[in-house]
C-alpha cells in the first residue's frame, strides 16, 4: 500500500461569479521514502495539490488516503492531529516564529501533542544536532543566516518522525551555495531516515535532486517520470 | 491535551514583546477595578456607619408619644398632652404579645453638682428594662432594681460625657451627686454610645428611677405620669404587630371611642433609619455599577488589542495550525493572553482600589471599608470581562484558514 494514494482530486474555487478550476481530477501514489519533485508554473495547480496533500486544504472532489486513513472526510481537529504526527512542512519563506530560539522552534509541533517538556528539549536537540545547527540551539531566528533557518525548520518538520516532508520552493529564499546545503540534507534524510520527500519548485536544477518528477499544467499532470537510477 | 503551562508562557511571552501596548491595555482594567474596589468602599463605610447608628439607639423600636392639647382652637404639638402613665407601661408589657422590653420615660433638663464641678444634662427617669430597649450596657457598677423603682430610691446611672464633665479621671461609682439639688448615689456608668442619628450625644444623660424622677425631680399632671414609652419589639417583622397591639391596647386603656382620635402616636423610630441603610445600600450598589462601567471600557480596551493582535499574528497563527495546533490550541493561546491581562490588571487594581479608599479617608475623611467580597468580586469580575472580550478575538483566530494565514504579509 502507498504512503499517498489521491485519487480523482478536484478542487474548484469560487471567485466571485467564476468557478476555478484549480485541479481537475488528479490522481498520484506515493510510496513511502520516495523523493520526489512537483514541478509547473505558477497557477498550474502544484501548490493547490500540496496544500492538500499536506491536509491543509480539502479536495473539492476525490478521495485521499494517507497511510490507509481516508482524510477527505477528516474535519480540521482531526486534520490538525494528521499534520502533527504524519507531516512535516518546509516553505519558501521559512515560516519560523520570529523573537523566538531555535530550539523553541523545533519544538513547537511537539506542544501540540502534550509531550513532557523534557523530552521535548531532548528531541529538539536531537533534530537539530541532525540538521547540523548544534551550539545554535539558543539563537534567535532572526540571528540565523536564511541558510539556517531553513535548517531550523527542517528540523522542525522532522522532530515528531513524520514520515513525509512537503517542502515548497525551499530554496526559492536562498542563494545557490545554500540552496545546494540544504538540498544535500534532504537527500540526507530520504537516504538515511527513508523519510519521503516532497519538493515543489519550478527550478529544474533543484528538481534534479529528486528521483521522481510529476509537472502540473492547467490543473491536470501531465507527465510524471521516475529518473533512470 | 492542551499544554496549560507551554500555553502560559507562549502568552506572557507574547505580552512582554508588546510592552508599552499591554501596559495600557491592563491599564484600562486597573483603574476599573480600582474604581469598583473604592466605590463599593465608599459606600460600605457609608453603609456602615449608617447601621452603627441604627444599633446606638437600639433595634426594632417604636417610641409612645402622648396627643396634643387644643388650646382656643389652637392646637398643640404632640406630647403636649400628658396622656400616658406608668401602667400603661407595665400593661403594654404584659399585654401585647409582639413586644419584647418596655421602658417608661419621665425626661427633662437638670443642672447636676459633683464638687465643685457642675453641668446640665438631660435626665431620664425610667425603669431597668430601658437598658433593654436601648441594647445599653454598663462599663461599670450595676443597673437600678426594680425594687429601687418600686422604693424610689435616689440612685442613679450617668452617661460617659457627664463622667467627664464631672469627674474627669476620678472613678465616679459610689460617689453622690445632686440632680436639681435632690442627692443621688452614683451606681453605675452607661457605655459610651456615641452620636444619635441626628447629632446629639447620647452618653450626655443620667439614668433615675422613673418613680423617683416623679416625686422628686420633675413633678406629675397626674400620679404615674409618663412622658413617652420606648418599646422594643420582637424582631422586625413584628414591629407592624406591635404598633398595632399597642394602639388597640391604649384606646382601650384611654377609653377612647370608635369615632375619636387617638390621644397618643405611635411610632416606629428605626423605619427611617432603615429606609436610610436601604438608600445607602442602593448607592453602593449605584457606585459600584458606575465603577463596573469602566470596568467593562477597559475589557473592551482588551478586545481591541486583542483583535489587533490576532491580525498581528495571522502568520504565526498560520504557522501553528501547520504543525498541528488545534482549533482549542489557538483560541486558547488568546484566551490566556487575554485572561493574564486581566488578572494582572485586577491586581495592581486591587492595589489602586485599596490604596485609594486609604487615601479617601485619609485626605477627605470618609469612612471607606473594603471588603474581602468586594476585593474577590472585582477581581473576579476583571478575570470574566478578560474571558468575555478575549473570546472574540480568539474565536476568530482560531478560525483562520491555515493557508491563508501562512500567506499572510
Amino acid at each position: 500500500m502507498a504512503l499517498i494514494e489521491a485519487k480523482g482530486i478536484t478542487k474548484t474555487y469560487q471567485l466571485g461569479d467564476v468557478e476555478v478550476n484549480a485541479l481537475r481530477s488528479v490522481s498520484a501514489n506515493i510510496e513511502l521514502g520516495e523523493f520526489m519533485a512537483i514541478m509547473g508554473q505558477s497557477g498550474s495547480g502544484k501548490s493547490t495539490f500540496m496544500n492538500i496533500l499536506g491536509c491543509l486544504d480539502k479536495p473539492t472532489e476525490g478521495s485521499y488516503l494517507l497511510d490507509g486513513v481516508d482524510v477527505s472526510t477528516l474535519n480540521r481537529d482531526e486534520l490538525a492531529d494528521i499534520r502533527n504526527r504524519k507531516i512535516g512542512f518546509v516553505f519558501q519563506g521559512f515560516n519560523l516564529l520570529s523573537r523566538t530560539s531555535a530550539i523553541e522552534n523545533v519544538e513547537l509541533p511537539m506542544l501540540y501533542n502534550g509531550m513532557p517538556a523534557k523530552e521535548r528539549r531532548l528531541r529538539a536537540m536531537e533534530a537539530l544536532k541532525i540538521v547540523g545547527l548544534s551550539g545554535r540551539e539558543n539563537h534567535y531566528t532572526n540571528q540565523l543566516s536564511g541558510g539556517q533557518q531553513q535548517r531550523v525548520a527542517i528540523a522542525r518538520a522532522i522532530v515528531n518522525e513524520a514520515p513525509i516532508i512537503f517542502a515548497d520552493e525551499p530554496t526559492g529564499n536562498l542563494d545557490t551555495r545554500t540552496s545546494a546545503e540544504v538540498m544535500e540534507l534532504f537527500v540526507k534524510l530520504n537516504a538515511e531516515s527513508s523519510i519521503t520527500v516532497v519538493l515543489v519548485t519550478h527550478e529544474p536544477d533543484i528538481a534534479a535532486y529528486s528521483k521522481r518528477i510529476i509537472r502540473f499544467l492547467d490543473g491536470v499532470i501531465i507527465s510524471d517520470e521516475a529518473k533512470a537510477v | 491535551m492542551i499544554n496549560v503551562p507551554s500555553t502560559i508562557k507562549i502568552a506572557l511571552r507574547a505580552l512582554r514583546v508588546n510592552k508599552m501596548r499591554s501596559m495600557l491595555t491592563m491599564l484600562g482594567i486597573i483603574i476599573g477595578v480600582g474604581a469598583v474596589i473604592t466605590m463599593l468602599a465608599v459606600g460600605t463605610g457609608a453603609q456602615r456607619r449608617i447601621s452603627e447608628q441604627i444599633s446606638s439607639i437600639g433595634s426594632n423600636l417604636i417610641i409612645i408619644l402622648p396627643g396634643s392639647t387644643t388650646t382656643g382652637g389652637v392646637r398643640m404639638g404632640a406630647g403636649t398632652q400628658p396622656t400616658l402613665s406608668l401602667g400603661d407601661a407595665e400593661a403594654i408589657q404584659k399585654e401585647c404579645p409582639a413586644v419584647m422590653h418596655v421602658g417608661p420615660v419621665l425626661n427633662g433638663v437638670g443642672q447636676v453638682i459633683y464638687g465643685s464641678q457642675n453641668w446640665s444634662t438631660a435626665v431620664v427617669g425610667t425603669t431597668p428594662s430601658m437598658l433593654n430597649v436601648r441594647d445599653w450596657g454598663l462599663s461599670e457598677g450595676r443597673p437600678f432594681t426594680n425594687d429601687e423603682v418600686r422604693s424610689g430610691a435616689k440612685v442613679c446611672l450617668i452617661g460617659q460625657t457627664v463622667v467627664d464633665n464631672l469627674f474627669g479621671s476620678a472613678n465616679p461609682i459610689g460617689q453622690s451627686i445632686r440632680i436639681k439639688k435632690v442627692p443621688f448615689t452614683i451606681i453605675g456608668i452607661l457605655e459610651p454610645k456615641g452620636q444619635s442619628p441626628n447629632g446629639q450625644d447620647q452618653d450626655d444623660t443620667i439614668y433615675v428611677p422613673v418613680t423617683t424622677a416623679q416625686r422628686q425631680l420633675f413633678g406629675t399632671t397626674f400620679p404615674g405620669m409618663v412622658r413617652t414609652i420606648m418599646v422594643k419589639a420582637k424582631d422586625a417583622e413584628q414591629l407592624y404587630a406591635a404598633e398595632k397591639q399597642i394602639t388597640e391596647l391604649l384606646r382601650q386603656r384611654h377609653r377612647i371611642g370608635p369615632r375619636q382620635d387617638n390621644d397618643f402616636t405611635v411610632r416606629n423610630l428605626t423605619q427611617t433609619l432603615q429606609a436610610a441603610e436601604q438608600s445607602s445600600k442602593v448607592m453602593t450598589l449605584l457606585l459600584g455599577a458606575i465603577a463596573s462601567v469602566s470596568l467593562l471600557v477597559g475589557g473592551i480596551g482588551i478586545m481591541n488589542i486583542m483583535l489587533v493582535s490576532v491580525t498581528e499574528r495571522t502568520r504565526e497563527i498560520g504557522i501553528r495550525m501547520a504543525v498541528g495546533a488545534r482549533t482549542w490550541d489557538i483560541r486558547l493561546q488568546f484566551l490566556i493572553e487575554a485572561l493574564i491581562m486581566s488578572l494582572i490588571g485586577g491586581i495592581f487594581g486591587i492595589i489602586l482600589g485599596v490604596s485609594g479608599s486609604e487615601l479617601l479617608s485619609m485626605f477627605a475623611g470618609w469612612p471607606t471599608i473594603v471588603s474581602t467580597m468586594s476585593v474577590i468580586s472585582a477581581f473576579s469580575f476583571s478575570g470574566i470581562v478578560g474571558i468575555f472580550f478575549g473570546f472574540y478575538p480568539a474565536y476568530k483566530a482560531s478560525l483562520l484558514d491555515p493557508i491563508e494565514a501562512l500567506r499572510y504579509e
